[in-house]
């Protein structure tokens, strides 16, 4: 340890200490160029009744734009994204942002475009939102898609909202959804804000539901099950077939969080699993980058008996091929979000879809299946793998080899860091103790899987040699470990 | 594939470690009548040059985005100039390939600048907690009516008064449905303000908040201060919603004039309209509501060697923690399109911020004048104090008379039937630092007024 103090890690070049914006201000610089007002600019400022204006300037900071640029250069230094190297974060779809569809994205025809101009003059947008529809409905196998959601999780609410109007349509609006122990914590939450009670059961022990343990659940007041497919253990859910019969058969509904749709692409599709409801991440399957926390977005595609409920509005051809937004539904949910959801992401997501085809995204699904299990039959070598049951497209260990060496999954997830691999998702999912939940999609050569595998199974070494160095972790990063007991007790929430 | 790093034998050699034969054994636990036995049918794949020719095509027939164009449109989505710094910043990709910052020691680039951004919001809004974003103004207005009925928990009624735009009540409406909050419209007065007797005669000691739009959806000032006096007289919360940012440089912080939580759509400091998204939803509130706030929030700490540093935190309001209890739902948010907004105010600054305020409410100005030289048009409440957006009447063909001006290149606004029947002779047109005195002519010119 001594000695990697001393290698000058973390103290050369780029990574030093950046001060926060307003320390680095100096009151009369500025760092922008407006052009002049043409009209009146004290009469404007008068117009404004005195109790409405602004008594004083807002204090935000004065800086010059050299310095804006060197400030958010040198902070994202401090950053790693995929562009930096791996990111195998389980169930979070950590593939390659292609740099081409960035391009597409900031053609000046889409970013320039309002969402209140004329549809006619707005027809390559709507082509594209409408291809884009027609795309995911033959991926997933689903009727027709909104694509309103920012995000998987608005997705989420979306989708359970149509479950609801689908349900008070029918004549009672149900109390109750079933979800598994293995499930995002969105799926509970989204379910609570659609006005459900959450009914949670136990995936088997194999690691995949169980007709039996559901049957005992089912009665009228379940509205639907909100299940993860494959789940969030990787496995696939191989009775789903006979769940969604059942849950049918009960007039309840079948909800699959598509969040792990990188697995399925042109080998299986939830519409024809019985699946009714089914939100799509594109940042995760189809590579819009994540922005660190966003923009997303998160269609979502429904089956024939929930058409009528899809949020307004949504995108329809008329004979003679020309596109528009058709707003007159009367049974639809109502909105989720102003306008028509995050377009400039299904720029990006349509491009990645054009150019892989349908050959490449079936491609696409087998090498990340590919990538996972490679990770999983070499790692499971010194890990111990969270069920026996094969899994797709991530790989789940428990920490049950280095736990009795007084090393938590955080020790291991910290040291990776200083590899100089982003860790992968850990502590869930729930059922698995201590667990580290690996996802390397596709675009991870077989080079760097191998460093991971390498430098995971020194840290395994190192757990037994030398514990303190994973206690102290990471050691070669800007920061060393954060307190974020600290961050909670006190919260300083700005400057 | 240029994604695709793998050779022939490299998957041959990865197949024989995992101990399967194929790629196609690695699916074996799908069942087979679950399989799809056939290709996907989609359009066969593109070389990039391709795909670019493709997208390049598409982008041309929306003809409404094409350089030339003069746009008035507004309607809660404003297009401001962005420098070009903030785009470039944006391509760096270590900001925008990264994830949500879960692990704080590699992601110290994003949570310092949402800490920054937190800071920056809540000078602009006047709020002493600013979340790291939601994902519109309109989704965040409906989070803060789902707040403000934990906040007050034994009453179960929202207003939203006077002209709030018609697609945040829709969103609210929807975000509403089943959650035991009822939601009442209060409708706007002839001086296109909210109508403060109805609003008045409403208010009582069930209403868990009223929601106001600043400026409103006719670019008109509401009295914020009156209406504080009313919500808080019968211990409602005021919710008050800005869908253009740049008027914080005029107008006062909402929350100094009486608001509880703020909400407001940032796009527009971000970026183009992108055709409505992404946007960026700002969402504020008092400290002592911030147990109640839905979203992330980035709080400043040390490291273990005393070092300044930042995470995540207060996360046990969250989803991933606090599951079906969790203040919202929300997990991704807008981190990136926050990130621009950052920077453009760090450009903007102190004077710039407030510059930019001035020329539009000037520029907003000296357009309606030219509109209303020769008396054929005439604003729409013409005794209200405006910012940058104004209803003009045009007469009845105001909507042939719109269609007409975007054939001669200007789209001369929003035609205001389609949300009021009422107002089916007007026009809701929206003026910038991107206007100048010939964009004015033009625009009266092609609404021949």
């Amino acid at each position: 340890m001594a000695d990697e103090k001393n290698t000058g890690f973390g103290t050369r070049g780029l990574v030093r200490r950046e001060p926060l914006l307003n320390e680095r201000s100096i009151a009369g610089r500025h760092g922008y160029s407006l052009p002049p007002a043409f009209g009146d600019v004290a009469a404007a400022e008068n117009s404004i009744p005195q109790q409405l204006r602004r008594q004083q300037p807002p204090a935000l900071p004065e800086l010059d734009e050299p310095t804006v640029v060197r400030h958010f250069t040198r902070l994202s230094t401090w950053n790693h994204g995929v562009d930096s190297g791996m990111y195998p974060l389980g169930s979070c779809t950590m593939k390659y942002n292609p740099r081409l569809n960035e391009l597409m994205a900031r053609l000046s025809g889409f970013t320039h475009l309002h969402p209140y101009a004329p549809e006619s003059m707005s027809q390559g947008a709507l082509e594209l939102m409408w291809e884009l529809e027609q795309a995911l409905c033959e991926i997933t196998g689903l009727k027709r898609f909104t694509l309103q959601p920012a995000a998987g999780a608005q997705g989420e609410l979306c989708g359970m909202k149509m479950v609801r109007a689908y349900h008070t349509a029918c004549g009672n609006p149900r109390q109750k959804v079933i979800i598994p122990d293995t499930a995002h914590g969105t799926n509970p939450a989204s379910a609570h804000l659609a006005g459900y009670r959450v009914v949670e059961v136990k995936s088997g022990p194999a690691g995949y539901l169980q007709v039996e343990a559901i049957k005992p659940l089912l009665d009228e007041q379940v509205a639907a099950i909100m299940l993860t497919n494959p789940n969030t253990l990787g496995v696939f859910e191989r009775e789903v077939g006979e769940i969604a019969r059942l849950m049918h058969q009960a007039g309840a509904l079948v909800y699959c969080d598509g969040a792990n749709l990188n697995s399925l692409m042109g080998i299986a599709r939830p519409g024809d699993m019985g699946v009714d409801v089914l939100q799509v991440n594109l940042h995760k399957t189809f590579s819009t980058p994540h922005g660190g926390g966003g923009p997303g977005s998160g269609p979502v595609g429904v089956s024939e008996k929930l058409v009528p409920f899809l949020p307004v509005p949504v995108v329809e051809k008329d004979a003679s091929g020309r596109f528009f937004f058709d707003y007159r539904r009367p049974q639809s949910i109502g909105r989720m979000k102003a306008f028509y959801g995050n377009f400039a992401i299904m720029v990006r997501a349509y491009s990645y879809i054009r150019e892989l085809g349908g050959e490449g995204l079936r491609r696409a699904t087998e090498l990340a299946v590919l990538n996972a299990n490679y990770l999983r039959a070499r790692l499971s070598k010194f890990l111990k793998p969270a069920v026996e049951t094969p899994s797709l497209h991530e790989a789940v260990f428990s920490d049950e080899v280095f736990e009795g060496l007084g090393i938590a999954t955080l020790d291991v997830a910290k040291r990776l860091l200083d590899y100089g691999f982003h860790p992968p998702t850990v502590y869930f999912p729930l059922v698995v103790h201590g667990a580290l939940m690996i996802e390397p999609t596709e675009t991870e050569s077989k080079e760097t899987l191998d460093e991971f595998i390498s430098a995971m199974e020194k840290i395994l070494d190192e757990a037994r040699r030398q514990p303190d160095l994973l206690h102290g972790a990471p050691h070669h990063t800007h920061v060393g470990r954060l307190d974020e007991v600290a961050a909670a007790r006190e919260p300083k929430l700005h400057w | 594939m240029r994604y695709f790093p793998h050779t022939p034998d490299q998957i041959r050699q990865m197949l024989s470690d995992i101990g399967v034969a194929s790629v196609e054994q690695l699916f074996s636990t799908i069942p087979s009548e679950m399989r799809l036995g056939r290709s996907l049918k989609l359009p066969a794949g593109m070389s990039e040059s391709e795909l670019s020719r493709h997208l390049r095509q598409l982008s041309a027939k929306n003809q409404a985005g094409a350089d030339g164009m003069l746009s008035f449109i507004g309607a809660g989505l404003t297009h401001h100039f962005v420098p070009a710094a903030v785009d470039q910043l944006l391509l760096r990709g270590e900001f925008f390939t990264a994830y949500t910052p879960y692990q704080p020691e590699a992601s110290q680039g994003t949570l310092q600048a949402i800490f920054e951004y937190q800071s920056m919001m809540a000078e602009l809004t006047g709020c002493e907690v600013v979340n790291a974003s939601m994902y519109d103004g309109a989704s965040a207005a409906a989070e803060a009516l789902l707040m403000a009925g934990r906040v007050g928990k034994k009453r179960n009624r929202v207003l939203l008064a006077g002209a709030v735009h018609p697609e945040t009540v829709q969103v609210c409406r929807t975000y509403l449905t089943d959650s035991g909050l009822d939601l009442e419209e209060i409708p706007f007065g002839g001086d296109g303000l909210i109508d403060l007797g109805r609003l008045e005669s409403r208010l009582d000691d069930k209403t868990a908040a009223i929601l106001v739009q600043q400026p409103n959806f006719f670019g008109c000032l509401e009295n914020l201060p009156r209406l504080a006096e009313l919500a808080h007289g019968k211990g409602a919360l005021m919710v008050v919603s800005v869908l253009e940012p740049v008027s914080l440089g005029l107008m006062e912080a909402p929350a100094r004039l009486g608001a509880d939580i703020v909400t407001a759509e940032g796009g527009g400091l971000a970026g183009a309209p992108n055709f409505g998204g992404p946007g960026l939803g700002i969402f504020g509130c008092r400290a002592q509501h911030v147990w109640q706030m839905p979203g992330r929030l980035v709080g400043q700490t040390v490291d273990k060697n005393g070092q300044r540093g930042f995470v995540l935190t207060l996360a046990a309001r969250e989803q991933h923690i606090r599951r079906a209890r969790a203040t919202s739902n929300i997990c991704t948010n807008e981190g990136l399109v926050a990130l621009a907004a950052t920077i453009h105010l760090a450009l903007l600054g102190k004077t710039g911020f407030c510059e930019l305020a001035r020329t539009n409410a000037a520029n907003a100005r000296a357009t309606l004048e030219l509109l209303e030289k020769k008396g054929r048009a005439r604003r729409a409440f013409p005794q209200t104090a405006f910012f940058n957006e104004f209803v003009l009447r045009v007469g009845k063909d105001a909507k042939e008379r719109l269609e007409k001006a975007a054939s001669h290149g200007v789209l001369a606004g929003v035609w205001l039937g389609r949300f009021f029947e009422q107002l089916s002779d007007c026009l809701l047109i929206s003026v910038t630092e991107l206007h100048d005195r010939r964009s004015a002519e033009r625009l009266a010119e092609a609404l021949e007024v």
